[in-house]
This record gives structure tokens, C-alpha cells and sequence, in this order.
């Protein structure tokens, strides 16, 4: 005979050596529609009670994404309840800060935030930090350092709170939503995945509670911890705003033209090339531009990369641009692509523009431009620090797309009306000249002299290059010589490079 | 291109976009508490910024103002090309503008330097064209000023411009016989582009040299429509070979693909390589 009772000494035999228990049968099945169920998931509870069960405890970090931009609401909200439960001396871990954070200066002042970690500062809270509002200085990443410090745990993150436009019960979440209650929508939630993925504790923020399963989601209910429904967790028709938007500018659009033309005759305009653009006015119109050379010559790019905006996507529904890969929604139109274009996808920042990371897409990409605040007569960028010595910027994906592109073009005005643009040195160093190949402005085009090859290039295709002391002596010829900054001695701003190293600090500036 | 005088921005950027002139004004677009100002900034962009090639131009305030004289005297002083007369009526007031010039020019001693340009801009403006465009030998164009004229005929200005047909006509005529340059009026609605590129191609058909234009954003098509068809380019370069060869050789008349060359035909030829040159086809190493 050999019925489960015969065996049952061998079952035992082969717990005890396993180290296991031998199977009861106790299971009560569960009858309840599941649609019901699942609205009991023990996941979704209120602000407060998701912060107490996280274990938060004072000195601990917390962490944001910043995919809603001016018009995202879970910083504010999320850092009041903190204050009102009574924490202290949190490290607030962002992906970027921008107007919208002003608040922040009141818990600031008040011991609830004692260190910023972000890749940018802009309004009030950048304007006081400067002054020296925080004993301790802001830790300044670059979008691909930030992921990978988060996922090799050098920025350890003990709980994220990461606002979505929608999750189900479960956790799975996105920054759209297919239901018809649907309130916000912010796309790609690429700078959130690692902080979803590696933090001890992860809370979604969602303004949308589907039904079980929210398909398409970008965070898995694998890494979500709790699920807090609130009334708002950002205004969408704000995303479009800070650095983005659509130019009639006429000095932006004569950037953007001769930017096109350096990217056109460069040698890596041809079919299959890549391409990413930074935001900015003009460095966003150079798309434009593009668009009308790639049908005049029959060229298609394989990808474009980053920041995915609106003109991006025109030139991928006509078949330009194969894929889109998006780790930040720039406008509407790109958060709504990426919902219902299987070739539009987000990519994690860790795995968009990490140095270290051998599978980061930036080291695919052919072709980046991007903006600047100022270019010094070394190449050298600073994105971040205005020439007031103002913190008024966001190191972004600046410096490893630079890096990492086969063609960075920084297309910036020599003057912003009496500031120039092309100075001596830099005010803060955060894209180093050697990663900077060309620097096009509306006085002349400047070539890296570590690319002669390009120069040639440009030349031959009749393009007028200038040397880029040549644009700062205009600039200079116009302007004059700028008074020294009043810089005082205490450190606000630590700048990482991109391998993890300390490149720059920032003083604070004097009253 | 039309530049307000008092928005130094604008005057240090306006140069990059690469207008054929520059008109700083110091006239319509700066209120009366700004004149002096303006004054004292269109001095210091013409002394400091580097215009390159570029012809610049000030449009100053009539003389029978409180401010026309010190405009003068403030723009002449600091080396500008053109001066530019507003609602300009009678050869008279060529005459006395020529005269305050010539003061400053004595004073710092560079006798018959600066242009003037009168801009008309009213019916007895128009009857006088002719006697305006020859008032003096400093004069090197006429321009319409279409907003003050039309209100000055008591009607109102239309996408097709029938209102202005017989001043844009008068002009051009008045011009070409005194041996100057004809421009058209401002076209001021940015938002529509082809109504703008149809009345620029419209003026060039009646014979302007030239358009105004209020920002940057219109050059492209000014230079679109005025620039020449790579055909008409290349038939012109060869009329003007011939003709050189003809000169070297002294025959007088002479005959391209079997027609016969004659002066209109030279000038035409001249005409189109020029503004091929203006619209930045050609470059002037390519025509030696």
C-alpha cells in the first residue's frame, strides 16, 4: 500500500532533515468577491499611521521625486506632517526642489530638515539656503549619481514617499492613470524607481485608488510597503512650467538653428544616431530644427533619450525617432504618449545616467544638447549657481550626459541682459570642460580644441567657428568686468562628481 | 529693423540676428520722460557695441520738438550712418536737418559723413516724394510710415493694402528717379506669418529695395522672398563675365547666349548679384 498515511513517517523524516514543518491542513479559503477584498489591504492606511509603521525615527532620511515639477504637492504636504508629528533632524533626500518648496525654509528653521541631499534648488528656499540658512550644506548629485548612490547605498534611504497618479490597493503604481477618476498625470517615474527599490520602507502618495491590477505601473507592489490615498498629489497643468517651455523667443530660436547645424554637420547626424535634449528654451527648440534636416536627408534616429517633451514625440509618431526611452515627462503630451505607446518607455535613473552602470542608456547616445548659465574659457558648465552667486538651478542629467555622449553641444546667449554667460571661470563648476565639446551662443560657435577633428568638420561645412575667449572678450566689450561676488566663509552646497568624488563647493553668499 | 532706444537689451542683441540695417529709435517707442535717457543710450550703443557691417540707422524726433536738435547732435557725434526723419513733408525739412547735421559734422570734423532717410507718413508727404527724395545729396532712401498715413487719408490699413498702393507707388517712382532707395512700412501682427510673407512679396513686385520689419523673427522671410533664384544668379554672373570681357576688348554692345546685352539687362544682372550678396547666397569672394 502506499497512501499518504504509509508515507507519513517518510514526511516526517524529510521535514526533520530539511529543517521544515510538516504540513497541516488549516486553511480556511476566503469567499469574499475579491473585488471587496481588496479594498481591506492592509497596505492602504492614512498619512500618519504609514509614517508611524515606516519606524521613521529622528536623524533618518527621507526621499521625494519631483516628476510633478512646479506643481508637485507631496513635499509640502508629506514634510508638514512630519513637523506636526514632531520629528527632527530629518535628511530630506529629493530628486530636485524647485519654487514650489518654499515651505521647507520654515522647517528648516524649525529642526524638522537639518540636510538637503537634491540635484537642484530654484526660489525662495534656494535664495535663503544660500545665505546660510542650514548649518549643514546641501549635497548636490547629478540625476544618474543620485540612482546609483541610492542603489550601491551610499544615499541610504529609510523611507520614500513617492506620489503616483495612480495605484491599486497593492502598491502597483504609475504617473498616469486609466480610470476615469483619474486627477493627475506626470508620466515617467524615473527618478522615483530607485528610491522605490532601495528604500527600507516605501509609501506611494496617490490621488487615485484603482481596482487590482493598475497594469502598466512602473513601481511594483514588490517594493511598496504602504498605500496612502490623498486629495492631491500635484497640479498636472504644472509640469510645463520651470525650466520647460515652448519658445517665440527670437534670440532662442537663433541658438536653436545653430545648434542644429553643428549637430547636422558633426559627422554623428546619420541614420540610427541618438539623440537628448536638456531643457531650456532654445536647447528644447533644436528638436524643431532637426526634425525638417532629418526629412530632407532620410535620417531616422534609434532613440532619444531623457527628458521626453512634446516635439520629441511628434517626431516619433512620424517615424524619426524609433523609441522613446523617458526617465521625466516633460510636458503633457510626453506623460500621455508614454501611457499608449508600447515604444515610449520610462527608464529608472540609475539606469538612464549612472557612470558606473555599464547598461545606463546615456552611454549609447550620440548626441546631447543642452543649456548653461555660464561656460568659462576652459569649457568648463556651471548649471547650478546663478551669477550672483545664487543658487537658482538643478545639476540634472548636465554632466553625465555631457560625459557620456559622443557630441555635447551647450547652446547658451552670451549675454542674459547684463550678465555674460562666457566668463573667466566659472562661478560653480559642475560639468567639466573636458566632457564639453562645443558652445554655441549668438556671437559665434566655439569648438573644444580636445576636438579638432569636429572643428574641421564644422569648418568645412562652411560653419564660422570662433575661440571661446574670443566670445568672453565680447562679452566683455559689452558688459565690462563684473565686481567680485561677496562670498562669505561658510560651505552651503557640496557638488559630487558623477563618480562619486567631491568636485565643487558652494559658498554662501553675504547678506 | 526697428530697435526702441530705450531698451538696452534689445540694442546690445539686436545685431546677431543679421538685419541689413539697424534703426535704434528714439522717436515713437520712447515716451517723453524717456528722451533723454534714450538719447544718452543709443549714444553709448553706437560708441561701444560692435555692429559689425551692419548700416545703423537712428530714427530721431522732429525738429520741431524740444528734442530733435540734441538728437542730432547726440547720434551724429557718435558716428551713425543714417539719420532717419520722421513724418517727413516738404524738402524744407530735409533742407534744416541737412543744416544741424552739418553743424556737428563741421564741430568735430567730419564734413558729409551721415545719411539721412526720410520716412513719409502723410498725403502732402506723398505729393512732395519726389522733391523730399532730392532735397539733398545726403538723402539715401525714402520710407513709408503706413499707420500715420493711413489715419492722416482717414481710412484704416487691410491684410491687402489697397489703401497704400498709391503711395508704396509714388514712393518707388520718386525714388528711382532721384537715384535712392525705396523701403516699405512695418507689417506688425507677429502671429501671422504668410499675410507678412504676402505683402513682402507683394512691395517687391512694385519695386521696394526693402522692408522694415519690427522683430527678429521676419528677416528669414524678408530674405526668402528678396533672395534670387539660383538660376537668375548664375545667368547674371555670366552677363557681368561677358560684359567685363566686353570692356577689356572695348567692343560696346555684346551678346549672352545668342540675345543681345544691353544696360537694363547689365543693371538687372548687377541688381540680382547684389542682393544675392545682401541675402547671404553668395559671399563677395565669390564674385572675384
Amino acid at each position: 500500500m502506499n497512501s499518504i498515511k504509509d508515507r507519513a513517517e517518510l514526511i516526517a523524516a524529510a521535514a526533520k532533515k530539511m529543517g521544515k514543518e510538516v504540513f497541516k491542513d488549516d486553511i480556511v479559503k476566503i469567499s469574499k468577491p475579491r473585488h471587496e477584498l481588496q479594498k481591506e489591504s492592509c497596505k492602504v492606511v492614512t498619512l500618519e499611521d504609514a509614517i508611524k509603521k515606516s519606524g521613521l525615527k529622528d536623524g533618518m532620511t527621507i526621499s521625494f521625486h519631483h516628476h510633478f515639477r512646479g506643481g508637485d504637492k507631496v513635499v509640502n504636504m508629506v514634510v508638514a506632517k512630519l513637523a506636526e508629528m514632531g520629528f527632527k533632524n530629518l535628511h530630506l533626500a529629493s530628486s530636485s526642489l524647485i519654487n514650489v518648496h518654499e515651505p521647507l525654509i520654515e522647517h528648516i528653521k524649525n529642526g524638522v530638515i537639518t540636510k538637503i541631499s537634491t540635484s537642484g534648488l530654484r526660489g525662495e528656499l534656494a535664495t535663503a539656503i544660500s545665505h546660510g540658512l542650514m548649518e549643514e550644506p546641501v549635497v548636490f548629485r547629478s540625476h544618474g549619481s543620485r540612482g546609483y548612490a541610492i542603489a550601491k547605498g551610499e544615499l541610504h534611504i529609510d523611507v520614500a514617499f513617492l506620489g503616483a497618479s495612480s495605484s491599486d490597493p497593492l502598491g502597483n503604481a504609475a504617473g498616469f492613470s486609466t480610470s476615469e477618476n483619474a486627477k493627475s498625470i506626470c508620466g515617467s517615474l524615473g527618478y522615483a524607481l530607485p528610491d522605490a527599490k532601495y528604500a527600507d520602507t516605501t509609501i506611494i502618495l496617490t490621488d487615485d485608488l484603482v481596482d487590482y491590477p493598475n497594469q502598466l505601473n512602473a513601481i511594483s507592489e514588490a517594493d511598496v510597503d504602504y498605500v496612502v490615498v490623498v486629495d492631491s498629489v500635484g497640479d498636472s497643468s504644472k509640469i510645463a512650467s520651470g525650466a520647460i517651455r515652448d519658445t517665440k523667443n527670437p534670440r532662442d530660436i537663433l541658438l536653436a538653428k545653430k545648434a542644429a547645424k553643428v549637430v547636422i554637420n558633426s559627422g554623428y547626424f546619420e541614420n540610427g544616431f541618438s539623440l537628448q535634449t536638456g531643457s531650456g528654451g532654445a536647447s528644447l527648440a533644436v528638436t524643431k530644427y532637426l526634425r525638417q534636416a532629418m526629412i530632407d536627408k532620410g535620417i531616422k534616429a534609434r532613440f532619444a533619450l531623457g527628458g521626453i517633451t512634446s516635439h520629441m514625440v511628434k517626431l516619433h509618431q512620424e517615424g524619426l525617432i524609433d523609441r522613446l526611452i523617458d526617465v521625466q515627462s516633460f510636458d503633457k503630451v510626453a506623460a500621455e504618449s508614454l501611457l499608449n505607446d508600447p515604444m515610449h518607455k520610462s527608464v529608472a535613473a540609475n539606469e538612464y545616467a549612472a557612470m558606473l552602470e555599464p547598461g545606463s542608456a546615456t552611454h549609447f547616445l550620440d548626441v546631447v544638447i543642452l543649456s548653461a548659465l555660464e561656460v568659462d574659457v576652459y569649457f568648463n558648465v556651471n548649471v547650478l549657481v546663478g551669477s550672483d552667486g545664487i543658487i537658482r538651478g538643478a545639476i540634472g542629467g548636465h554632466p553625465d550626459t555631457a560625459a557620456d555622449s559622443a557630441l555635447s553641444v551647450i547652446v547658451c546667449p552670451l549675454l542674459r541682459g547684463r550678465i555674460p554667460c562666457v566668463v573667466d571661470e566659472v562661478t560653480t563648476l559642475i560639468t567639466p570642460g573636458s566632457t564639453v565639446d562645443v558652445v554655441v551662443t549668438e556671437f559665434g560657435i566655439a569648438v573644444n580644441p580636445r576636438r579638432p577633428e569636429l572643428r574641421k568638420r564644422l569648418e568645412d561645412a562652411g560653419i564660422e567657428i570662433v575661440e571661446i575667449t574670443a566670445l568672453r572678450d565680447r562679452a566683455k566689450s559689452i558688459i565690462g568686468n563684473a565686481a567680485p561676488l561677496p562670498f562669505g566663509d561658510k560651505v552651503v552646497g557640496i557638488v559630487m562628481n558623477r563618480d562619486g568624488s567631491v568636485m565643487d563647493v558652494i559658498k554662501n553668499i553675504a547678506d | 529693423m526697428f530697435v526702441p532706444g530705450n531698451n538696452p537689451g534689445m540694442m546690445a542683441d539686436a545685431y546677431i540676428y543679421g538685419p541689413d540695417s539697424i534703426m535704434l529709435d528714439l522717436e515713437d517707442s520712447v515716451t517723453m520722460a524717456e528722451k533723454d535717457t534714450a538719447r544718452l543710450l543709443v549714444h553709448n550703443a553706437l560708441k561701444t557695441i560692435d555692429y559689425g557691417d551692419t548700416e545703423m540707422v537712428v530714427r530721431i524726433n522732429p525738429l520741431n520738438t524740444p528734442y530733435g536738435k540734441k538728437d542730432i547732435e547726440a547720434v551724429v557725434k557718435a558716428g551713425v550712418d543714417v539719420i532717419r526723419m520722421p513724418k517727413t513733408e516738404t524738402a524744407e525739412e530735409v533742407i534744416e536737418v541737412e543744416r544741424e547735421i552739418e553743424k556737428v559734422e563741421k564741430e568735430i570734423g567730419c564734413l558729409g559723413r551721415t545719411q539721412i532717410m526720410a520716412a513719409i507718413e502723410s498725403a502732402l508727404g506723398v505729393v512732395n516724394a519726389y522733391a523730399i527724395a532730392t532735397a539733398s545729396k545726403r538723402m539715401m532712401g525714402i520710407a513709408l510710415g503706413a499707420e500715420d498715413y493711413s489715419a492722416n487719408l482717414k481710412t484704416q490699413r487691410t491684410p491687402e493694402g489697397s489703401e497704400l498702393l498709391l503711395a508704396r507707388e509714388t514712393i518707388v517712382v520718386a525714388a528711382r528717379a532721384a537715384g535712392i532707395d525705396a523701403l516699405d512700412t512695418v507689417y506688425s501682427n507677429l502671429n501671422d506669418m504668410e499675410t507678412f510673407r504676402k505683402e513682402v512679396e507683394a512691395i517687391k513686385k512694385l519695386g521696394f529695395d526693402g522692408k522694415s520689419i519690427i522683430n527678429p523673427r521676419q528677416i528669414e522671410i524678408v530674405n526668402e522672398v528678396f533672395a534670387p533664384k539660383e538660376k537668375d544668379i548664375q545667368k547674371s554672373l555670366t552677363i557681368l563675365a561677358a560684359i567685363k570681357e566686353a570692356e577689356k576688348k572695348g567692343s560696346g554692345v555684346i551678346a549672352v547666349n545668342g540675345k543681345m546685352v544691353d544696360r537694363p539687362v547689365v543693371l538687372r544682372a548687377q541688381r540680382t548679384i547684389d542682393l544675392a550678396i545682401a541675402s547671404g547666397i553668395l559671399t563677395k569672394e565669390d564674385i572675384q
